[in-house]
């Protein structure tokens, strides 16, 4: 088994759980951000963390370097995403590219038998024999949201080994074990973004910032923003625009025009909302919902799943129709579909900046 | 380390464990050591016992030369692309010229000597580094061209040279001559990790590097690592002894090593002709892989080689060796480097050739 261990307390937990049961495991630690950070995955001091503890457990422990992949497949699409008026999600991102792609692929060259992670989801059999990318056991701490992209085939290749464990039964775990990365605090943020500088600062080095004006609903002037690149659907703060009255959120991003609107909440909510680039957990599920479209939706990552409909348009493209007007989704938002117990994800896309 | 170097050095961890800088008998012995060893290493070098200055090794070396030029003398840092980081990356500190190499991975004589004929009187170049052999793909350097382009261009610089790959394979008494400061790592040379040595000519005033003390007469202070300097000694006076059989035989090796790799996979690229290269180098690229992949399974087969340097997260970084030599990426992803010296065998030879083989057909597969 490869385990790749981010120098946190889940994937350290990952690779002893593994160990325990008696399997051969090497851990790996990827590379993948060679500039400036102070967070995340990607620092030396997380790299000396996984290896400390691959020590500790007595098992091999390698470094990828996969800066140029994480470039291409993360970094670049993120800052070319606000160029375009849409709101990306690097984290999803790289599990799609590095770690369930780029990771996985060179485990089976190297012939390891399946890739884990210290993810808080688990993947089940169901009656049919199909796997299952299942919740994991931490209501609070799930993510299967982000590893929504696992298709049958990467679902055969992959172990979660503490999606059934609470967070805090993972930490007791660590500290059963002594290990250093027990009590590390979650990350939280974007691993190539750093505190100090921020995601401003980080796009500023790269890209040009647009001046945007500002609008009411009526195409009427009400303010003026420095970077238009910055703005997110739903937000309400920086936009130049005085207090009083009723609050006002960005409700549109007009990027060819450099406009953003401005209104009341009301005008945020959405009937529907189109998601492109699905990926299905397994096809089979496109015929099942056929017969029977509802679906429970979830549109970030600790987001409640919300009830609607899906109508597939083709096995990349579906509408989902709220049972309930939402607020609209920013158009790059990862969108993923459960069934009506919310336990399985179905599959899940991108929300698309159609209307 | 070898035997020898170990034998030397462990009376002085134990009962002989004087601080040579004190002044008791016990002192004096430990003194005695030190210059014994000091005489031993100017021998092998071809310089004065004088001239050499005991350090923490290569990269101290490399960096008192380059930044002790700079901050005594002013002007400009010159070096070759293809240097080693401690090396290279003293010259981009001061803002210095990194000048170009050839396809072979030495230096670019006429690149060198256009750089030295831009330097103007306000500017003049200090200092001049180039490595004596290439630590990554073990191409030898002309010394005597670049000396004599170094002495007509820049008359007055320091011509400093990174011989730390040399030592093995290279009679130093032929390269310390043509410099006036030469930085070796005894841990190239079957000596301990931790202990270099470095020859400044007389004459020639570089800063300091480590204020203190005033030991190795006021250019490197620190109280002397005496068991590593005699183990150094011994193991550089074995190494100059025994230096021209084992080049022939590492050489047979190496050779055959390479053959037999070649004879059973295709799409290997010998990175440089062998005329070029000390004996201790094989450095291959294979189309079609990458060298992360083929690292992990040579080791799974008990074969522990390199590929290019390692950051400091201990991931492998692109070789800025093979990108100044013009080598394209589909290769030099693939490059491996095995080195061989005087423990490697030729049964160890098979065992390197047949998991090597199987190991590229696994990634190619």
């Amino acid at each position: 088994m490869l385990v790749a261990m981010s120098g946190g307390v889940d994937s350290s937990v990952a690779a002893a759980e593994l160990k325990a049961a008696g399997h051969e495991v090497v851990g790996v630690t990827m590379r993948l951000w060679g500039g400036e950070s102070d967070t995340g995955c990607c620092s030396v001091s997380d790299v000396d963390d996984a290896r400390r503890v691959a020590q500790q457990l007595d098992i091999d422990h390698l470094v990828f370097n996969f800066s140029d992949d994480f470039d291409k497949h993360v970094v670049a699409p993120y800052v070319q995403a606000h160029v375009d008026g849409i709101t990306p999600n690097p984290c999803i991102e790289c599990n799609r590219h590095l770690k369930f792609d780029r990771l996985s692929e060179r485990a089976r060259l190297l012939g390891f038998d399946a890739v884990a992670t210290g993810h808080h989801a688990r993947i089940e059999h169901d009656d049919e024999g199909i796997l299952r990318l299942t919740r994991g056991a931490d209501d609070a701490k799930d993510q299967s949201y982000v590893v929504h992209m696992l298709d049958q085939a990467e679902l055969a290749y992959t172990m979660f080994p503490v999606g059934h464990l609470t967070k805090a039964q993972v930490r007791e775990r660590a500290v059963e074990l002594g290990l250093r990365t027990a009590t590390k605090p979650d990350s939280q943020d974007v691993c190539f973004i750093s505190k100090t500088g921020g995601r401003e600062t980080f796009l500023g080095n790269r890209i040009p910032f647009r001046k945007a004006e500002v609008v009411n609903e009526d195409g009427s002037p009400a303010g003026k923003v420095e970077a238009l690149e910055l703005v997110t659907i739903g937000q309400r703060k920086g936009l130049g625009i005085p207090g009083g009255g009723p609050k006002q959120y960005v409700v549109d991003v007009d990027t060819p025009n450099a406009r953003v609107v401005i209104g009341e909440e009301a005008s945020l909510y959405r009937e529907s909302l189109i998601v492109d680039k699905v990926i299905w957990s397994d096809l089979r599920d496109i015929e099942r919902l056929l017969k029977t479209s509802d679906v429970l939706v979830q549109s970030s990552a600790h987001g409640n799943a919300i009830p609607a409909t899906v109508e597939i348009w083709n096995e990349f493209s579906v509408r989902v129709v709220w049972n309930e007007p939402q607020r609209r989704i920013a158009p790059g938002q990862t969108v993923v579909l459960y069934d009506m117990t919310n336990t399985h994800v179905l599959g899940g896309g991108i929300a698309s900046a159609k209307k | 380390m070898r035997a020898e170097a170990i034998e030397a050095m462990t009376p002085y961890l134990d009962h002989m464990y004087a601080n040579p800088s004190g002044s008791h008998r016990f002192a004096r012995e430990a003194r005695k050591a030190l210059d014994e060893a000091r005489d031993l290493v100017a021998e092998t070098l071809g310089c004065k016992p004088g001239e050499v200055v005991f350090t923490s090794g290569g990269t101290e070396g490399d960096n008192h030369a380059i930044l002790g030029a700079v901050r005594r003398l002013g002007g400009i840092a010159v070096c070759p692309a293809a240097e080693h980081h401690a090396v290279l990356h003293c010259v981009e500190h001061v803002n210095g010229v990194v000048v170009r190499v050839n396809n072979v991975g030495t230096v670019d004589l006429e690149d060198l000597q256009r750089v030295l004929e831009a330097a103007t009187e306000e500017q003049p170049i200090t200092v001049v580094s180039v490595m004596a052999v290439n630590n990554e793909v073990g191409s030898i350097t002309p010394m005597r061209d670049v000396a004599r382009i170094v002495r007509k261009y820049a008359p007055n610089a320091i011509l400093h040279t990174d011989a730390v790959q040399a030592a093995c394979w290279v009679d130093l008494r032929e390269i310390t001559p043509l410099v006036d400061a030469l930085s070796l790592s005894a841990h190239k040379f079957g000596g301990p990790k931790g202990v270099g040595v470095m020859v400044i000519k007389t004459g020639k005033n570089l800063e300091p590097l480590i204020f203190g003390g005033g030991q190795e007469r006021d250019r490197r202070s620190g109280t002397h690592n005496v068991s590593g300097i005699i183990a150094t000694a011994k193991a550089l006076e074995v190494t100059d002894a025994t230096r021209a059989e084992e080049s022939v035989r590492v050489t047979k090796l190496r050779d055959r090593l390479v053959d037999e790799i070649r004879a059973q996979v295709d799409g290997v690229l010998e990175t440089v002709p062998r005329e070029h290269r000390v004996p201790g180098v094989a450095h291959i690229c294979f189309s079609g892989l990458e060298n992360e992949a083929l690292l992990f399974l040579l080791d799974q087969a008990d074969v522990y080689a390199s590929a290019a340097s390692a950051c400091a997260s201990g991931a492998m970084e692109p070789s800025h060796v093979l990108e100044a030599m013009g080598v394209e990426r589909s290769w030099s992803n693939g490059a491996l480097r095995l080195s061989l010296g005087h423990t490697t065998t030729d049964a160890e030879i098979d065992l390197a050739v047949s998991a090597i083989v199987s190991a590229v057909n696994q990634l190619r597969r």
